[in-house]
């Protein structure tokens, strides 16, 4: 009965806000579009809603990387602008935001910010030969819709698969127990990806319990069922506000195991507060963490705050922020400087350039193939905990 | 052992899960109406507990007494203003009424307390000294930490939480109980759930009645909000509602409208979710808990406690 009712809601506020979009595209499009010396970058991703966090941080974060660029004299002489548009994490608002931000000169699209959008509005710009560079789409089929997109972030099976590796290369635990949650593209699509590569390595995985967003709450039989298996690892492929509890849960049983998660732990920190304890030794591979000691994290996370005061910096701000700086890296391997080139031919440009460019960025090295898929290593922390305050080290 | 260390889980899960379809039963069996906003005074007890608990100035029996205070107050404002004006209208009306309500709450602590989850700090730290038997994991018997141990991996192992819910529970069931048989104030209960109308010409206040059966409805859930936070310390502004659902489902399942059906109820769902997850599959829990209630509503439609009242046309 609820679901209905949420759903009728959530029907009746998506017809205001289309409302409200198509409103404000008459009054912008007769402004005129952007003069020849600024590039208009777009971007789309939700800025309300319940993935709120997500988008405001993306925007953010491609808004500080552009002003920086601005202030230091822009990409071949040509300014950047960002242009960012709501679409709710809601496919059929993002196609309607990608129209609305071709109305306004965008040249490429560095979006869309969640995986379902993306993958819609990724048609849409295959047929158009826009450029798109998603910065957090991270299901395989967000960038397949043609050689024209590329990502900033690890797929969902590329994460699992790496983090197998790593376990198998660099832990001495060979039998691992996992939790996942199966109602949960993100972490059914990391568990899959680690089951395949766990195989392949010799790992073992002794035990496989699931929840789901409803049950999220009881973890007390998927922690008993772990420790009875004799696993010698937790692997928590999901967010931190569920392992939180996982820890906590491991901890009152006596569960005495290393843990390691996927960049959806990034917060534990935060969440737990005086309760960080549980979390000691906790492995988190996550290509930024706001605490992260590492001199080009640091800087970002202080510029960044320092524009922002009452954000927290996630990854997904860092995922924004990089992709502006790729960009202006690949704008200038292909030389292009006169903005008012067309989004078609920016795009074929842009397409080789990213190919060949090595971009050292907030979130590592990272190289593209021409798939479009990022090739860069991953980071691997460990939240230590002193005085009761947890904080990152680098492995 | 580890079946024995199952069932007390589950025992510890359904004794909430019971004390929350108390709640529901109670108001059910009296005004006639599901209250749908039952979890939801469970989450407003779950911050009250959470933002008097992590005050310095506040002790822990202070901040008991601050929650169910707060909740029961919730409870008697909410009857007053949103359901006593409909107490004549269809039971349909109620209804939407009681959703609304549900997210009137929700969004009141959307907005106030945002939506960031919070960690909730177990009471057991603050338990006075002379319950402070159980301080620290739990009882442990057997071993000190079962996983470590080599071989032997069945030892029995029960958190403080897991006693005080079983406790706490079983004390206020009996509670309930006693009240609504032994005083004059529970039989007027008793009899406004038989038939309202003859219990208004027989000289009950039927509102004051009803005031007062949400007022014990609400001030349980409080008791359910300490326990339940304690024991799964996640509080989000929809911690209420699949708990809320659950105890609904445990009501339903022990016949709605009685008493011990709810106790039973709660318990019984409690069990079979925690054994489910246990030993048939941890992916196939839920399905497995809502199955066991359509075929125990197929067989016995009025649940396992409940009257079958013949319908007057």
């Amino acid at each position: 009965m609820n679901k209905i009712l949420k759903r009728s809601v959530a029907v009746a506020m998506a017809a205001a806000t289309a409302l409200t979009i198509s409103g404000c595209n008459k009054s912008e499009t007769s402004g005129g579009s952007a003069s020849g010396e600024t590039l208009v970058i777009g971007g789309i991703g939700p800025t309300t809603g319940d993935n709120a966090q997500y988008g405001i941080a993306v925007q953010h974060g491609m808004e500080l990387a552009a002003e920086e660029i601005n202030a230091n004299g822009g990409v071949n002489g040509m300014k950047l602008e960002v242009k960012f548009e709501d679409d709710q994490a809601d496919p059929e608002k993002g196609m309607t935001a990608y129209n609305s931000l071709k109305d306004k000169g965008m040249k490429m699209l560095l979006g869309t910010v969640t995986s379902g959008s993306c993958t819609a509005v990724s048609a849409l710009a295959a047929e158009d030969n826009m450029f798109l560079f998603t910065p957090s789409g991270s299901a395989i089929n967000c960038i397949t819709a043609g050689d024209n997109c590329f990502r900033m972030c690890f797929t969902d099976p590329n994460q699992g698969a790496i983090a197998a590796d790593y376990i198998a290369d660099n832990l001495s635990a060979k039998k691992i127990g996992v939790i996942y949650q199966n109602d949960s593209d993100y972490s059914v699509g990391i568990f899959n990806g680690f089951k395949e590569e766990a195989g392949k390595k010799g790992l073992e995985i002794v035990a496989e319990t699931t929840f789901t967003e409803d049950s999220a709450t009881d973890f007390s039989q998927q922690v008993k069922q772990i420790g009875e298996s004799g696993a010698e690892l937790l692997f928590l492929p999901f967010y931190y506000t569920q392992a939180a509890l996982v820890l906590q849960e491991a901890d009152k049983q006596g569960l005495d195991i290393p843990a390691f998660g996927g960049d959806g732990l990034d917060g534990l920190i935060g969440v737990l507060g005086d309760k960080i304890t549980v979390a000691d030794g906790v492995y988190v591979m996550s290509p930024y963490a706001s605490t992260s000691p590492e001199e080009k994290s640091a800087a970002f996370t202080k510029a960044y705050q320092a524009k922002f005061p009452n954000d927290e910096v996630n990854q997904f701000a860092a995922d924004g922020y990089d992709c502006v700086y790729a960009v202006k890296q690949a704008l200038e391997q292909a030389g292009v400087k006169d903005a008012s080139i067309s989004a078609s031919e920016l795009c074929d440009k842009l397409k080789s350039a990213m190919t060949s460019i090595e971009f050292d960025g907030v979130t590592g090295k990272t190289k593209w193939t021409a798939d479009g898929e990022p090739e860069k290593a991953p980071k691997v922390l460990q939240i230590t905990v002193a005085d009761g305050k947890g904080s990152y080290k680098v492995l | 052992m580890k079946f024995i260390s199952d069932i007390v889980d589950g025992i510890s899960l359904g004794s909430i899960y019971a004390l929350i379809a108390l709640g529901y039963t109670m108001v059910y069996g009296i005004a006639k109406m599901l209250n749908f906003a039952h979890g939801d005074i469970i989450m407003v007890g779950g911050y009250a507990a959470f933002i008097t608990l992590s005050a310095n100035w506040c002790p822990m029996w202070l901040s008991l007494v601050i929650t169910v205070t707060v909740c029961t107050l919730l409870g008697i404002i909410i009857e007053k203003l949103a359901y006593r004006p409909l107490r004549s209208s269809p039971p349909l009306a109620v209804l939407i009424t009681a959703i609304g309500v549900s997210y009137l709450l929700q969004n009141i602590a959307l907005l106030t307390q945002s939506a960031n989850p919070r960690m909730f700090t177990s009471i057991v730290n603050g338990v006075p000294p002379f319950l402070q038997v159980f301080k620290g994991r739990g009882a442990v018997f057997f071993k000190e930490n079962p996983y470590k141990a080599e071989g032997i991996k069945s030892d029995l192992t029960i958190s403080t939480e897991t006693f005080l819910a079983i406790i706490v529970s079983v004390i206020i069931m009996v509670a309930l109980s006693l009240f609504i048989n032994k005083t004059k104030a529970g039989k007027a209960m008793l009899a406004c759930s038989e038939d309202r109308g003859a219990a208004q010409l027989m000289g009950i206040n039927v509102n004051g009645t009803i005031t007062l059966t949400f007022a014990i409805g609400s001030a349980l859930a409080a008791v359910a909000a300490v326990l339940m936070c304690s024991s799964y310390p996640l509080l989000t502004p929809s911690t209420g509602s699949m708990p809320g659902i659950k105890a609904f489902v445990a009501a339903v399942f022990g016949g709605i409208g009685s008493i011990p059906g709810a106790m039973i109820g709660g318990v019984l769902l409690g069990i079979i979710e925690i054994l489910a997850k246990a030993y048939i599959s941890t992916q196939l829990s839920d399905a497995i808990v809502f199955l066991v209630l359509i075929i125990v509503l197929i067989v016995k439609p009025t649940g396992i406690m409940g009257r079958k009242i013949n319908e007057k046309v």
